[in-house]
């Protein structure tokens, strides 16, 4: 088991108003597994991926990485936890602007122990030609490309993934899945992704659906399809 | 290079404009550091080196004619060193083509080498040469005044016998760096001269043959000076001493040592205040340079970069900025030193510079820019660091914006959505809304520093020349004299008026503490002479008893209204008596003892004598009357009050030019990058905000109107504090500036508020035009592709 979460809650305190992000989440991910979170927009689906990456601890309940404990982990672990084991898309892309494409895949590459080259991982999201543009030089959907070779650079253990497609049309939306399939196959990389494309769900061993900060349901995909397979 | 390094450069590349604003910001602080120190440490320094190379004599004693072989007594003193006698004479001088009267002091040399102490240093020609009687050396400045040089003449009277002398040498002596008449607030040195000539023509010209009326001593490493000073005094009683006295009572030292401890307390403020401020403004912009970053910060961080090495990350940046700032701050700073140094060097009459720049002054600034830039950037990357990454990657959303107390008042309708958010940015951050003003008014504060002393001195001088010194001409006679002579000055065509005074030198004792003044005497009645309390309207002179001024009498003697003084007099009766304080009157410039005329002669017991005179003169017979006055043997010295006032203008301008001129332009740069740097990032906050308001259709006028708006209210909220800061400031400078030669007080002219406020406008108002600029070029699209 990789992730195994114990009534973790989230509550964000803004002046008199209490937002419940999350209220009381139990989930167990699994090695190799490709699971997809599913969710009306504002039910936690951000909240908890960022948990379990390590970026955001729980107002209450535990969260475990193999065998260690995150949600009681200091500042020092949770930041080696990330740097070794965890590649993270981000919602926002959040690339540094002062840096070109193959700088943003360095950032992370030159801090792992075994990383892909920089190059290799853009080609892997077809942006071999466009190593030495800024972000502001790439269209959002290239900037989500960056994003994505930057989390897999690193060979991670987990690849978190929020909405890495939203904003890509149907073919390089397939390259970015095949690439983060490939990731999951290849290198047994646990993979969350979370999408609000339906159809994405069926590429997944599970699928998670969550609403107003809970889980409604777990679904297991017996029928995995691939990328290409997925009709838009 | 990581790739984070490479985001370092482009940072800075990217971030040049703030980044150049606050390095001038630094390098203004730290050079002013580095120049008044540098001037300090080299003027102190070149004081020494002029002491100890020319035997600057530690002990003084005036007497009236001692045999020489006194001397070999004197020798003898227990803790005494080396013993030089001299014979020191009052002269008036006669220079072709100057027609106003000048007077001077002549000292005897040996005659053909240096004296044991107090040696000459001599800038041009050569020292006396053995049997020429008529042989002469000059002071540097009096040289100048005159444009006279080696090989030519002039005439002296020394005790009523005319002489022709030829200068062989122009120089000047430890003893007169700083050269006064006696009783004199400025040097003249177009009216009063120094000189020296060998010993045995003066000695034959002031009927001083196998005699000496002047000694000085050096002292031993452990000398017990007080003993060696009342033993002198006790030796040379009859032979007319008056009062032995060390380094601290001779005038050039004090004098010079005043001004020097004026230059260190200015020292202790102005470097402190500008490099403080320098400091502190750039601690708010690496906070919020840093801050817009968080970010980033919080995306490093969940990539597995540590706190330390995010931390690191921001340091270098602002490390390389504050080690260039320092840098030119340096070299800047040295450089003004020099020129500072040497201006100073100039109105000290040090005869030369040795300048000095300590190491440990350029490690002091550039250690305390480091801190302060570190602890700005630690603080701001801590508050990055604080939040879980999963937080600060949000866009910065932390408080509620709430309604402004405007808003809730009613004027909600006749704001438009513009102006609400003018005032919810600036009341939403409420620190960071402060720190901008706080930093805008610190920059004008300091602006108003640069120009304080300009104007405090302009206003001790009127006071003190329209209000209580009010002469003319103040004449003093060779001695003491009847009424008469008073009588016949003013007799004189073009003298409409005439007061009599009386000055006596004196020792003023209070329990341990004493000083050496001349005391001055003067009519109860008297219009010319006046003296003001702490308002300054004019008090009469009581008719028994003395008065004091403020600084004399609580900072120096530390009496009060009511205490006795003991006035010790150190001329003719050499009487000791016990006299009260009657009265404390303000005098910002000098010190001041005075007495009723008649009380002073009774405390004499010398009958009704004077010894000077104010005149009230007619300006066209001006000329008349100085050929008379000099024409006249009782009177040994002239002073022309206009003159004295001009000169101490000439001397003051340059210096007081340069210095306004360099703190202005501190204050300037200081002012500009903190407005600048405000408008700069405060852009690169909104810009999205900005952005997103131009897609929906409001105009560039619109948007530029927010952030204007924001920039102009929090400047206009800035200036009144600033200027009240600024009055703070000087007052607080003022406090630091008191001592002997003047008390400063607090005077700010419209002017320097006016000034001080317009420049923080034009800062502000070409910031806000260079905003303008950049936000007609926002480019929508590239903003607004990032993101959501
Ligand atoms: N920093 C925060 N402060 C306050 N509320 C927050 C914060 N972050 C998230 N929330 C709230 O928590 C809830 C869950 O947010 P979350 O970002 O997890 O939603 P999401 O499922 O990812 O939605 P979307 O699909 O729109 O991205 C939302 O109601 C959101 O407003
Ligand atoms: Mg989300």
């Amino acid at each position: 088991m990789v992730f195994h979460t114990r009534g973790i809650s989230k509550t964000y305190r803004m002046g008199e108003v209490e937002v419940h992000a999350l209220r009381g989440v139990d989930l167990d991910l699994f090695e190799g597994e490709f699971v997809v979170l599913l969710g009306p927009s504002g039910s936690g689906k951000s909240t908890l991926l960022n948990i379990l990456g390590g970026l955001d601890v729980p107002t209450t309940g535990a969260v475990r990485y193999k065998d260690q404990n995150l949600s009681a982990a200091d500042e020092a672990l949770l930041t080696r936890y990330r740097r070794e084991h965890v590649g993270f898309v981000f919602q926002f892309y959040n690339l540094i602007p002062s840096l070109t494409a193959q700088e943003n895949v360095a950032l992370v590459t030159e801090i792992s122990s075994k990383p892909l080259p920089p190059e290799d991982a853009l080609k892997l999201v077809d942006l071999g030609d466009r190593l030495d543009h800024f972000p502001a030089q790439l269209s959002g959907g290239e900037q989500q490309r960056v994003a994505i070779a930057r989390a897999i650079a690193k060979r991670p253990d987990v690849l978190l993934c929020d909405e890495p497609t939203g904003a890509l049309d149907l073919k390089t939306g397939v390259i970015v899945l095949e690439a983060l399939a490939r990731v999951n196959r290849e290198l047994g990389t646990t993979t969350v992704v979370i999408t609000h494309n339906v159809d994405i769900a069926r590429m997944a061993d599970r699928v998670i659906h969550l609403s107003d900060g809970q889980i409604t349901a777990i679904e297991v995909n017996n029928d995995k399809k691939s990328a290409a397979e997925l009709a838009w | 290079m990581t790739a984070l390094d490479r985001k370092l450069w482009r940072d800075l590349w990217h971030l040049r404009g703030p980044i150049i604003a606050i390095t001038l910001v630094i390098a203004s602080g730290v050079s002013c550091f580095v120049m008044f120190m540098s001037t300090l440490d080299s003027l102190l320094l070149s004081r020494e080196l002029y002491y100890r190379d020319h035997q600057f004599a530690e002990v003084y004693a005036p007497l009236k004619r001692a045999p020489e072989s006194v001397r070999q007594r004197i020798d003898r003193i227990q803790g005494v060193d080396k013993v030089d006698t001299r014979v020191v004479a009052p002269l008036r001088i006669d220079i072709e083509g100057f027609d106003e009267p000048v007077n001077g002091l002549i000292t005897s040399i040996p005659d053909s080498d240096q004296p044991l102490l107090n040696q000459l240093y001599l800038r041009r020609g050569r020292l006396i040469e053995p049997g020429r009687n008529d042989e002469v050396i000059i002071a540097e400045p009096f040289a100048e005044a005159h444009r006279l040089g080696p090989g030519d003449s002039l005439h002296v009277i020394i005790k009523g016998k005319r002489k022709k002398l030829r200068i062989v040498g122009i120089g000047g002596s430890p003893e007169h760096i700083h050269q006064l008449r006696p009783g004199g607030m400025f040097p003249d040195f177009e009216r009063w001269g120094v000189l020296w000539m060998g010993r045995t023509a003066l000695a034959h010209a002031y009927d001083m043959e196998n005699a000496f009326n002047h000694v000085v001593a050096t002292l031993l490493r452990d000398a017990d000076e007080q003993n060696v000073i009342d033993q002198l005094d006790d030796m040379l009683k009859r032979y007319g001493g008056a009062g032995a006295f060390t380094r601290e009572d001779q005038v050039s030292h004090r004098f010079l040592a005043q001004e020097l401890a004026q230059l260190e307390n200015l020292s202790g403020v102005f470097p402190i205040i500008f490099l403080g401020v320098a400091a502190f403004l750039l601690n708010v912009v690496v906070t919020r340079l840093v801050g817009a970053q968080r970010e980033q910060i919080a995306t490093l961080k969940a990539f597995g970069y540590t706190n330390w090495s995010v931390a690191w990350h921001y340091l270098q940046m602002i490390m390389l900025i504050v080690v260039a700032g320092a840098f030119i701050g340096v070299v800047a700073g040295a450089w003004l030193g020099n020129v500072l140094s040497g201006i100073y060097v100039n109105l000290f009459r040090l005869p030369f510079l040795h300048f000095e720049l300590d190491p440990m002054r350029i490690v002091q600034s550039t250690l305390i820019t480091t801190v302060a830039g570190m602890l700005g950037t630690l603080a701001a990357v801590h508050a990055a660091l604080r939040l879980k990454p999963a937080e600060a990657m949000r866009p910065e959303v932390p408080a509620i914006y709430r309604r402004t107390l405007l808003e809730e008042m009613g004027l909600k309708r006749l704001l438009s959505v513009p102006s609400r958010m003018i005032l919810r940015n600036i009341s939403h951050k409420p620190v960071k809304s402060l720190m901008s003003i706080l930093g805008i008014a610190l920059a004008c504060a300091i602006l108003m520093t640069g120009r304080f002393q300009e104007d405090t001195i302009s206003f001790m001088m009127d006071v003190h020349y329209a209000l209580s010194q009010r002469d003319d001409i103040g004449v003093t006679f060779n001695e003491a004299t009847s009424r008469t002579a008073l009588a016949e000055l003013r007799s004189i065509q073009g003298v409409e008026y005439g007061e009599a005074s009386r000055a006596v030198l004196a020792r003023l004792h209070h329990e341990h503490r004493s000083h050496r003044v001349h005391l001055q005497g003067f009519e109860q009645n008297a219009v010319i002479k006046r003296l003001v309390n702490a308002d300054l309207r004019p008090v009469s002179l009581p008719s028994d008893g003395i008065v004091l001024n403020e600084y004399l009498a609580t900072k120096i003697l530390g009496v009060q209204v009511g205490n006795l003084l003991t006035v010790e007099v150190l001329e003719g009766s050499q009487r000791v008596r016990e006299v009260p304080v009657v009265a404390l009157i303000r005098q910002d410039l000098g010190v001041g003892a005075y007495m009723d005329l008649r009380a002073l002669n009774r405390l004499m017991q010398e009958g009704d004598v004077i010894s000077g005179a104010y005149l009230y003169v007619d300006d066209r017979y001006a000329k008349e009357v100085y050929e008379q006055l000099i024409d006249r043997p009782q009177v040994a010295a002239t002073a022309i009050r206009i003159q004295e006032i001009r000169n101490f203008h000439r001397t003051m301008d340059e210096t007081l030019l340069f210095w306004t001129s360099v703190a202005t332009l501190f204050a300037v740069v200081i002012a500009v990058g903190v407005v600048y740097n405000s408008a700069r990032i405060t852009l690169a906050e909104r810009s999205r905000e900005l952005a997103s308001m131009r897609v929906l259709g409001y105009t560039r006028g619109e948007i530029s109107y927010i952030l204007l708006g924001e920039l102009a209210l929090l400047t206009l909220v800035a200036v009144p504090l600033g200027l009240w800061f600024g009055r703070g400031l000087c007052a607080y400078i003022a406090q630091t500036l008191e001592n002997e030669l003047y008390r400063v007080p607090l005077v700010l002219e419209p002017d320097t508020y006016a000034f001080s406020a317009l420049i923080i406008l034009l800062a502000a108002a070409v910031s806000g035009l260079w905003v303008r600029r950049q936000l007609d070029r926002l480019d929508l699209i590239e903003v607004l592709k990032t993101k959501e």
